[in-house]
C-alpha cells in the first residue's frame, strides 16, 4: 500500500487513473442507482456492447472512437426506449439483438479498417491506466450533466421508476422522461468504458448501488452510498492491481463483486 | 373549472378486449357527493372500466366525461387507488417519499419538493392513520398499512372523485371497517366509487350500487334484492341484507 501511496505521489499516469476512477464513481453512483431499482441491467448491458458498433463506425472513418461510442449509446438508448414505450412485449429480442449486432459491427468495421492496429481487448476490458487527460474532460462535464439533470428531475425520474402509471396519471410525460433516463445510463456507459471496458461496465453499475441498497432506505442516499463503494473499489483496485501489475478494471471489478457477495450473505445472516 | 360539473358521466360506453366484447352500453352518473359500490362478478370488467374512466385504456364506442371534460384532461383531479400497488416493495423509498409523489403536476417543475408538498403529505398521513410509519421503508408495512398508504397517496393529490379498486382485498375485517369509516369521512368533500367483489362490506355510507356483468344496472343500496345478485351472478347467492350488514360488517356473501 504504502508503495502504491509512493508510487501516486511520483507517477502523473496513476493520479490521472485515480481522477479518472473517482469522477466515473459519481456517475456510476447516481446512475446505477436507477438501473437497480428498475431492475435494468439487461437493458444496461445491451447498450453497453451495442456500443462497440460506433467505436467501429468512428474507426473506421478516422475519427474518435469515443465520440462513435457516445453517439451509438445515445442511438441505442433511444431505439430500446421507444421498443418499451410501444413495442413492450419484443422489448427482450430488441435488446438481445442490440446486443449481439452492435459488437459485430464493431468487429467487422475494425478488421476492415486499413492499418488495423487497435487494441480491441482494451475496448473490451478499458484500460484506466491510459486515459488520456483530454477524456478526464468530458468525464468531468458528463458527470456535470448527468448530476445536473438528475437534480434538476429528480421527482419525475423517481415517479418514473418507482410506478409508471402513477406517475402517467399525475401527468408526468413518461414519454419524455423515460427515454431521457435511458440517454443518462447511455451516457454512463460511455464514461466507465474507459476504465473497466464493456464487458465489466454492468457490474461497476450496479454492484456499488446494489451494495449500497442493503443499508439505506431511500433511492437518494443510495446514489451517495454507491458514489463512495464506487470510489473506494477504485482506490483499493488500482492499489491492489499496482504492485502485481494486475489489470486494474478486472482487479475493481473483483473487489466489488466480492464485497457484494459479503454484503449478501451477511443480511442474510442478520435475518436468520 | 367548474365544480357544479358531474364528476363522472359515462354514455353508451362499449369496450372490447382481444375481439371479445367486456363491457357493453354503460351508462352511468356520479354525482358530487355520492358514494358509489360498483360490485360484479371476477372478470366482469370492472378494473377495465376504472382504466377506461382514467384514461389508460380507450373505449370502442360512447363517451366518458370526467367533471365535463375527457379523462386525459381531467384526470388530474381524480385520485386513484388500484387494487395492487404496481411498485416493488423492496423499492428504497419512504412512506412519506411514496405519498408525496401524489403531488407531482401540484408542486413545481424543477428540483424537489417543497414545504408545501411536505405539509400536505403529513395532512394525508395523518388522516389515514399512518403518521407513525411516515420514515418506514415501504417494504415493511403490511397489507392494510400498504392500503391506507395508497389512499394517502391518492389524497394528496386533492381529488374530488376518488376511485378504489377492492380496497378490502388485502386487510383483515377490522382493517375493513376502519377503511370504511375512513371513505364515509372523505365522502363529505369528494365523490367516491369503490369496486368489490364481495358485498358483505356495503355499509350504510354507500348510496348506490352499481351491478357490472357486461352492462351495468344501477339500485339504491337500500333496494337492493337477492333476485338483482342472482341474475347478476347467474346463481342464488345468499344475501345479507344492508340494515344487517350495517351491524356485523365484513359478514357477506362470497
Amino acid at each position: 500500500m504504502s508503495d502504491f501511496l509512493q508510487a501516486l505521489a511520483s507517477q502523473p499516469f496513476l493520479r490521472q487513473a485515480l481522477f479518472a476512477g473517482l469522477l466515473a464513481s459519481v456517475a456510476c453512483g447516481v446512475i446505477g442507482s436507477y438501473v437497480v431499482v428498475k431492475r435494468i441491467g439487461y437493458l444496461a448491458g445491451g447498450i453497453a456492447h451495442s456500443v462497440l458498433g460506433g467505436m467501429g463506425v468512428a474507426y473506421f472513418f478516422g475519427g474518435d472512437p469515443m465520440d462513435g461510442a457516445l453517439v451509438a449509446a445515445v442511438l441505442a438508448a433511444l431505439l430500446i426506449s421507444w421498443v418499451n414505450l410501444h413495442w413492450r412485449e419484443h422489448e427482450d429480442t430488441v435488446i438481445g439483438a442490440l446486443w449481439a449486432a452492435g459488437m459485430a459491427v464493431g468487429i467487422l468495421l475494425m478488421a476492415r479498417t486499413p492499418g488495423y492496429n487497435v487494441d480491441l481487448m482494451s475496448y473490451l476490458f478499458g484500460n484506466i491506466l491510459l486515459v488520456p487527460s483530454s477524456e478526464l474532460w468530458r468525464m468531468a462535464w458528463l458527470d456535470l450533466i448527468v448530476l445536473l439533470l438528475v437534480l434538476l428531475f429528480q421527482k419525475q425520474f423517481l415517479a418514473v421508476v418507482f410506478d409508471e402509471e402513477f406517475a402517467r396519471l399525475r401527468g408526468i410525460r413518461v414519454a419524455f422522461y423515460y427515454p431521457l433516463l435511458l440517454v443518462l445510463i447511455a451516457v454512463t456507459v460511455v464514461v466507465l468504458i474507459q476504465m473497466v471496458g464493456l464487458i465489466l461496465v454492468i457490474a461497476l453499475l450496479t454492484l456499488p448501488a446494489a451494495v449500497s441498497g442493503h443499508y439505506v432506505r431511500t433511492l437518494g442516499w443510495m446514489m451517495v452510498g454507491a458514489t463512495l463503494l464506487g470510489m473506494l473499489f477504485t482506490f483499493a483496485g488500482l492499489a491492489l492491481s499496482y504492485g502485481p501489475d494486475l489489470p486494474a478494471g478486472a482487479t475493481i471489478i473483483l473487489l466489488a463483486s466480492a464485497t457484494y457477495l459479503i454484503s449478501v450473505v451477511a443480511l442474510a445472516w442478520r435475518r436468520r | 373549472m367548474n365544480t357544479e360539473r358531474l364528476p363522472l358521466e359515462i354514455d353508451r360506453l362499449r369496450f372490447s378486449y382481444g375481439g371479445v366484447p367486456l363491457l357493453e352500453q354503460i351508462d352511468l352518473r356520479v354525482e358530487p357527493r355520492e358514494f358509489l359500490a360498483l360490485i360484479g362478478p371476477n372478470g366482469s370488467g370492472k378494473s377495465t372500466l376504472f382504466k377506461l374512466i382514467l384514461g389508460l385504456r380507450q373505449p370502442d364506442g360512447g363517451t366518458i366525461r370526467l367533471f365535463g371534460r375527457p379523462p386525459r384532461e381531467a384526470r388530474r383531479w381524480v385520485g386513484y387507488v388500484p387494487q395492487y400497488p404496481l411498485f416493488n416493495r423492496d423499492f428504497p423509498i419512504t412512506v412519506t417519499q411514496a405519498v408525496m409523489l401524489g403531488r407531482l403536476g401540484l408542486t413545481r417543475r424543477w428540483f424537489g419538493f417543497n414545504r408545501a408538498d411536505r405539509l400536505a403529505t403529513a395532512r394525508a398521513l395523518d388522516e389515514v392513520g399512518i403518521s407513525g410509519l411516515a420514515n418506514r421503508p415501504i417494504g415493511n408495512l403490511s397489507g392494510g398499512q400498504l392500503q391506507r398508504l395508497l389512499v394517502a397517496r391518492a389524497l394528496v393529490t386533492e381529488p374530488r372523485l376518488l376511485l378504489l379498486d377492492e380496497p378490502t382485498a388485502n386487510i383483515d375485517q377490522q382493517g375493513e371497517q376502519g377503511l370504511f369509516d375512513l371513505l364515509g369521512l372523505l365522502n363529505q368533500r369528494m365523490a367516491i366509487v369503490v369496486i368489490s367483489h364481495d358485498i358483505g362490506f356495503i355499509s350504510q355510507q354507500v348510496n348506490r350500487v352499481a351491478c357490472l356483468n357486461r352492462t351495468l344496472i344501477c339500485h339504491p343500496a337500500t333496494e337492493l334484492k337477492s333476485s338483482d345478485i342472482e341474475q347478476m351472478y347467474g346463481r342464488p347467492m345468499h344475501l345479507i341484507h344492508h340494515e344487517h350488514a350495517h351491524h356485523t360488517p365484513g359478514e357477506g356473501m362470497r
